[in-house]
């Protein structure tokens, strides 16, 4: 045990993991909550988790780099995910995703990332920006909805 | 005061219901929150109460919100005579968009329940019985007998047995199981306890994709709901049957979709895939005998119930008994959702219910069954939609997905978006679809900057072959169905050797 398991933030990551002990498979209740609470998953935080679920390091890393929603570092202020599922490419949703791209390059407050179908494939191009779904989408939408964003 | 429904299903939302709702608040109506109706394309869609029925308007805008009121705007008529719905034939849908999806004594009044209160009057083996009966088929898109998988958990000796739902619904141009779990989230509800009372399992795992925020809330007040009015816990209905349903988020694969790796993904690991055998009705969640089944199966499973297996049976084409839930994606004027018996043809989904394309310009090509299903060309539109009846010309239903193109596609880059899907998304177990799906998009890349054109399209040809022989999972073994459905009817797209070569690396 190093200090790092004594701040603050290692006592409520371990709280949080802890909660789950009773639950049957409880690896990813415990990453979703910690996502929900720090907004990534630090390396400390996996030791921690691997710690109290009684898992190998190698294992809890090896399912927080699986899955597309679990980061390793902070996240930015703001996210824009666009949806480049073949609905949304039908109807001019690549073209959003490359404009919008370009619109925030050099941003580092603003992470633009791609998603695969937010079940919304009638009203496309659809995104979440910081969380929320829109449909029928273009860049000007986009600008509009992000003018606050700086 | 007015009585208005402004749909909160996720979609309506995306294009502003809830800033209608707050308009007509403020206007002084009463304002109650129901799914939608599937009638996508006129969300937001503001239903009015009045004596002669609920009178629709579509496409209101919060400025425009108050003038549905005194009748102004885009009137529908009366919702239930509009010619989207009146000729469908809602089964599992039923209650979407009519009910407050949260209101259980409104769920009960419009026949909720009644499929299990039946069922539970029955033996288990009876209940796998009437849904075998019923000839339902995986919905998911498999399309294996759910009563014959039910009858093997049933028979498979374990003291513990589970059912797992399967919400992970990752397939571009597919909505149908957000929309019936935040529209009537009950349904779910009440088809996962009678699956559970028919194989003998006491606990349920509903595994929802973490895209979904609306209907995991919905779904999560709802089965608070549900505990409290003894429709779930201990000794349900006095039957003292026992049953529980947590709910699990995924974190972002569209892999944890195919269910041994959703299996995986509960249990706390890598959503990578299982090798079968041994199948998940005998060794699934936690080792043990498991009924996984897709939402929409589940959610067909209270009708049969309370209905009889027959009256579902009797709707149908050949082998695919029932009604299929149709959603209308993509470049399409009207989408949405349309249930219908199986057996409609796919121009009837997409000239008739869907109108044509949102561009107005020609169809082109038609995806049906997600990003592993095959292109259609307008020339096959009279093909039934049923599974056997689509795999007939090299196609299938997966999970009633249908997506639009207009004479803009370009397929060769639907092609390789196909492999590039299959890149970011495959679990990398085996060889076939992780370095496949690599190689794909690159011999791809080639073919699209003209490079010796004809070997590379064989080339192509010989990998996907290795795909659909050689792959563990759908994933692998069915992305050739996009990439060779599309070689196979625009092969002028793919013959570029006329074109200037850019921008691809050799």
């Amino acid at each position: 045990m190093t200090t790092e398991s004594f701040t603050p933030h290692a006592q409520r990551a371990r709280t949080i993991t802890e909660q789950h002990l009773g639950d049957r498979g409880p690896l990813m209740p415990v990453l979703r909550d910690l996502m929900e609470e720090f907004g990534h998953i630090s390396r400390d935080d996996v030791a921690t988790v691997a710690d109290v679920l009684n898992l190998s390091v190698a294992e809890v890393h090896g399912v927080v780099s699986f899955y597309h929603d679990f980061r390793t570092t902070p996240p930015p202020a703001h996210t824009i995910a666009l949806c480049r599922a073949e609905a949304c490419q039908s109807v001019g949703g690549e073209q959003v995703f490359a404009e919008t791209v370009a619109a925030h390059e050099g941003r580092d407050d603003v992470e633009v990332r791609e998603v695969f179908c937010l079940g919304n494939c009638a009203l496309g191009p659809s995104g979440m920006l910081d969380g929320r779904l829109h449909g029928r989408l273009d860049a000007d939408r986009i600008a509009a909805l992000t003018g606050d964003w700086r | 005061m007015t009585t208005v429904w402004v749909p909160a299903d996720a979609a309506a939302v995306s294009v502003g219901a809830d800033e209608v709702a707050d308009a007509l608040v403020a206007a002084g109506a009463t304002v109650r929150r129901n799914g939608s109706r599937g009638m996508l394309w006129a969300e937001p869609l503001v239903e009015v109460e009045t004596d002669g029925g609920r009178i629709g308007y579509a496409n209101v805008t919060p400025e425009g919100a108050a003038g549905v009121l005194d009748g102004h705007g885009d009137c529908l008529g009366v919702v239930d005579d509009h010619e989207w719905l009146a000729g469908q034939r809602r089964v599992s849908f039923a209650r979407v968009g009519v009910i407050d999806p949260q209101d259980v004594e409104g769920f009960e009044a419009q026949g909720g329940w009644a499929g299990l209160r039946r069922a539970l009057t029955m033996s288990p083996a009876d209940v796998v019985e009437e849904v075998t009966a019923s000839g339902l088929r995986g919905r998911g898109g498999a399309g294996f007998p759910a009563g014959v998988k039910w009858k093997t958990v049933l028979g498979a000796e374990a003291d513990t047995k589970y059912v797992a739902c399967n919400f992970d619904e990752g397939d571009s141009g597919t909505f149908a199981d957000r929309m019936v779990v935040e529209g009537d989230p009950f349904t779910l509800i009440e088809g996962m306890v009678i699956a559970a009372y028919a194989v003998g399992a006491s606990e349920g795992y509903v595994y929802v994709r973490s895209e979904y925020p609306h209907a995991i809330t919905a779904l999560r007040r709802a089965i608070e709901t549900a505990y409290t009015h003894g429709f779930l816990g201990r000794d349900i209905l006095g039957s003292g049957h026992h049953v529980d349903i947590h709910v699990r988020v995924g974190a972002g694969a569209y892999i944890c979709g195919e269910e041994s790796s959703m299996l995986e993904s509960l249990e706390g690991r890598r959503g990578e895939v299982r090798a079968k055998p041994p199948i998940p009705a005998l060794k699934g969640l936690f080792g043990q005998p498991t009924a996984v089944n897709n939402v929409l199966t589940l959610c067909a499973v209270p009708m049969i119930l309370a209905d009889g297996g027959r009256a579902y049976a009797d709707l149908g084409v050949g082998r695919s008994r029932g009604t299929q839930v149709f959603q209308l994606a993509g470049n399409v004027a009207r989408g949405g959702i349309v249930e219908l018996p199986m057996g409609v043809t796919l121009g009837e989904l997409v000239e008739g219910y869907g109108g044509g394309t949102r561009t107005g310009r020609p169809v082109r090509a038609v995806q049906v069954g997600g990003p592993l299903g095959a292109y259609v060309p307008p020339d096959r539109f009279d093909v039934q939609m049923g599974y056997e009846e689509l795999a007939e010309i090299e196609a299938m239903l997966g999970h009633g997905g249908v997506v639009v193109f207009d004479d803009t596609v370009d397929m060769a880059r639907m092609a390789r978006f196909a492999f590039e899907f299959c890149a970011v998304e495959s679990c990398g177990k085996c060889t076939p679809c992780r370095i496949g799906a690599v190689r794909g998009k690159e011999t791809l890349d080639h073919v699209i900057a003209g490079r010796d054109v004809e070997r590379n399209l064989e080339l192509v040809d010989d990998l996907c072959n290795t795909m659909t022989k050689g792959s563990l999972c759908a994933m692998g073994g069915l992305t050739p169905m996009p990439v060779q459905s599309a070689i196979r009817h625009w092969p002028e797209d793919f013959d570029r050797s006329h074109q200037e070569q850019e921008g691809v690396p050799s």
